[in-house]
């Protein structure tokens, strides 16, 4: 396919680190999706092994139909790509860093002044075309960045964590460019640990300690991974309230999430009871109950706790059988 | 390779010289204070040497005797001692160099016919300032030799008679013995070695510790545009010190120049290829704009300063020493640049040494080349 990705039983491995654990998956040609997961678990070592700056330790990726390994050149001049830390030419001016990607892009002539028109004005830089680019704020700079990623018309662009580090309001105006550019056609692979920003993600990875532990739209994940309802609970003591709840009939899973408790119980309006009770006998004072939607964050938790757990034992298991042999 | 991506990368690093004072500082400062540094710091010539006598006799012939070491440019006659232990004091304090002691039966024993010791007392803390300053002695005391048996001869009749055997010397090259005719092309090869591979061993070090080389190498850029690209307009630099090195050279230390401009120009663009790959293979390679100019200093300097023979003589060198010498570089730019400015060498006896620096450039290029990797592990 000419702009998706494919991934099959990934791994990649420093030294003894497993970075990234037999992940398998695809994208579609022309939608945004989306990379999720904390710090650390695997996304960048993922998105450098997609564009090529790292080799996979084993298993298989292909982007625009090319192998990653063997292919690697050619996917270079079919992709954009934006790293997680700004590394644009801080004492370059702003369209001293443009025309020397579109150097390095060869794009040439009249073609590279009318996508130096486009990418100034996509960024918000018209007229400040002669800045020094280290003198910009920070949406600036990402804006930037992406014009410079995207100057050749790449088919599928790569970006990690775009937005870290920027304001609420620039990652708004962020993430509207990225769904202009799918509207386009563009595939755009993009990895955040924000979970609001998840939702405009048309399909989702959430990734986990390097090992992928979800993939479906925004909405499949939400429904699907959390068996049972949400009760939302703001109580104070907030820390006492948890430890109550944890214990209380009917309640399979409680964490806080910002101010109040997220409780993943069987039956909502028969918790509800028993939660009751059980806070009041301990004195804790109930401000709020009720029943909530699930978010990605209730997905995002159930799945790596049960991730959690059910990997120790597995694993301990591959290592018993192994020992029997 | 793609000229659009060769001239993005030139430009840019053009620009970004222009914005950073300190390689400004580097290309006209550095080989300006060099120069100045090494080629008034460093002189092998023993001039004025101050001497201390004690002469016992202070006859008419011992006076003659002092009346030519006076003459001589290599000495100076600064004290005039009337015993051994003042003399020995003026040595201790370093007031001399060099003490004279005069026996007290000289012109005696001259007139006898027999031979006469004059005693000689070099201060030899520094052992080659000591040879050469006996060595200069010994043809001060000589001369006098000489000129007491022409004397001998001419009062016994034989007026005309002249020395058997004698050699006329003729200096090549360095007519005056002049050791900054010597010197000074040297120096112009340290400060090239050391200044090149400074230049670019920054280049690309640089670009990793800001992160920039990520986003960079994720470009369809190649390894041989980006090393191209890059050193362009280091090589220009560099040409302009050379050019900058040998007019200081020319026209404040008064080297002859005897050679070809052309000869001169070529010689240093290969070595100047070498040392600024030699540069880009070290930042390349360590990736830390710290370590690289560390190892750049050690890997240039020291060579070119000790094994090129600029220092010491290459063939007096223990033979494994020697053995190295021909792993460096500078040695081969050493021989060219001083052949072409003191004797004038066309093209032909050079190439060995042409050969040599191409040969150079085209290994450390290869590995510079190996070193840059489109990947980041």
């Amino acid at each position: 396919m000419e702009n998706s990705v494919l991934v099959r039983d990934l791994v990649k491995r420093f030294g003894t680190f497993t970075a990234v654990d037999h992940v398998s998956f695809e994208t579609q040609p022309g939608e945004v999706f989306g990379f999720l997961g904390p710090n650390g678990s695997g996304k960048s070592t993922t998105i450098r092994i997609l564009c090529g700056l790292l080799h996979p330790t084993s298993g298989r990726a292909e982007v625009a139909g090319l192998d990653v390994v063997r292919s690697s050149e050619q996917i270079r001049r079919q992709i954009g790509y934006m790293s997680q830390k700004f590394s644009l030419y801080n004492d370059l001016t702003v369209i001293e860093n443009l025309r020397f990607y579109g150097g390095l892009y060869n794009v040439v002539g009249g073609e590279l002044d009318e996508r130096i028109r486009w990418a100034l004005a996509m960024a918000g830089l018209s007229g400040r075309e002669h800045s020094l680019t280290g003198t910009l704020s920070g949406g600036w700079k990402q804006r930037l960045a992406l014009g410079c990623a995207v100057l050749h018309r790449p088919r599928i662009i790569f970006l990690d964590e775009p937005t870290s580090g920027v304001d609420p309001v620039s990652r708004r105006r962020f993430w509207e460019l990225i769904q202009e550019l799918s509207a386009e056609g563009v595939t755009v692979f993009v990895t955040t640990h924000y979970m609001d920003e998840a939702e405009y993600c048309n399909r989702l990875a959430l990734i986990f300690r390097g090992r992928l532990v979800a993939l479906g739209t925004p909405t499949e994940l939400k429904l699907n991974s959390v068996k049972g309802e949400i009760l939302m609970i703001e109580a104070s003591p907030l820390g006492q309230a948890l430890e109550v709840v944890k214990t209380a009939d009917g309640v399979r899973d409680a964490a806080v999430f910002g101010n109040a408790l997220h409780v993943v119980v069987a039956n909502a309006d028969a918790a509800m009871t028993a939660v009751r009770t059980a806070l009041d006998s301990r004195g804790i004072q109930i401000k709020r109950m009720g029943r909530i939607r699930p978010s990605l964050e209730d997905a995002f938790v159930a799945l790596t706790s049960d991730g959690a757990t059910r990997t120790a034992p597995s694993r301990a298991d591959a290592r018993t059988k192994s020992s029997c042999h | 390779m793609s000229l659009n991506r060769l001239s993005a990368i030139t430009r840019k690093e053009i620009i970004q010289i222009r914005r950073d004072p300190r390689s400004l500082l580097i290309v006209f400062l550095m080989p300006a204070m060099l120069m100045a540094l090494m080629g008034y710091g460093i002189s092998l010539d023993q001039k004025n040497v101050p001497v201390c006598v004690f002469d016992r006799e202070g006859s008419q012939q011992s006076q003659d005797l002092l009346k030519h070491f006076q003459a001589s440019i290599y000495f100076n006659v600064v004290m005039v001692n009337d015993d051994y232990a003042s003399l020995v004091r003026a040595i201790d304090r370093g007031k001399c160099s060099l003490g004279l002691v005069i026996p007290n039966d000289f012109s005696e024993q001259l007139r006898n016919g027999g031979e006469v010791d004059v005693q000689g007392i070099v201060d030899a803390t520094d052992d080659n300032t000591a040879n050469l300053i006996f060595g200069y002695g010994e043809a001060v005391v000589a001369g006098y030799s000489n000129d007491v048996q022409l004397q001998y001869l001419s009062s016994n009749g034989f007026a005309t008679m002249n020395a058997p055997v004698s050699v006329q010397s003729r200096t090549w090259f360095n007519e005056d013995l002049d050791s900054s005719n010597f010197i000074v092309p040297g120096v112009v090869v340290l400060v090239m070695a050391v200044i090149g591979t400074f230049l670019t061993s920054l280049t690309v070090a640089r670009e990793w510790e800001r992160g920039t080389m990520e986003q960079l190498v994720s470009t369809p850029v190649t390894p041989l545009e980006v090393t191209i690209g890059k050193l362009i307009p280091y090589f220009a630099l560099g040409f302009i010190d050379t050019i900058f090195c040998e007019a200081i050279a020319v026209f404040w230390f008064q080297v002859p120049f005897r050679g070809a401009f052309v000869m001169m120009f070529l010689a240093s663009a290969l070595f100047l290829a070498v040392v600024l790959l030699l540069g880009y293979w070290i930042s390349a390679a360590t990736k830390s704009q710290l370590a690289a100019s560390q190892f750049s200093l050690v890997l240039t300097f020291l060579p070119a300063f000790l094994l090129s023979g600029f220092a010491f003589p290459i063939d007096q060198m223990p033979i494994a020493v020697q053995a190295i010498t021909y792993l460096t570089p500078a040695r081969y730019y050493l021989t060219l640049v001083k052949a072409i400015f003191l004797k004038g060498t066309g093209v032909a006896p050079l190439m060995p040494q042409m050969f040599a620096l191409t040969l150079f450039a085209t290994i450390v290029g290869r590995m510079a080349l190996r070193s840059f990797r489109k990947v980041l592990e």
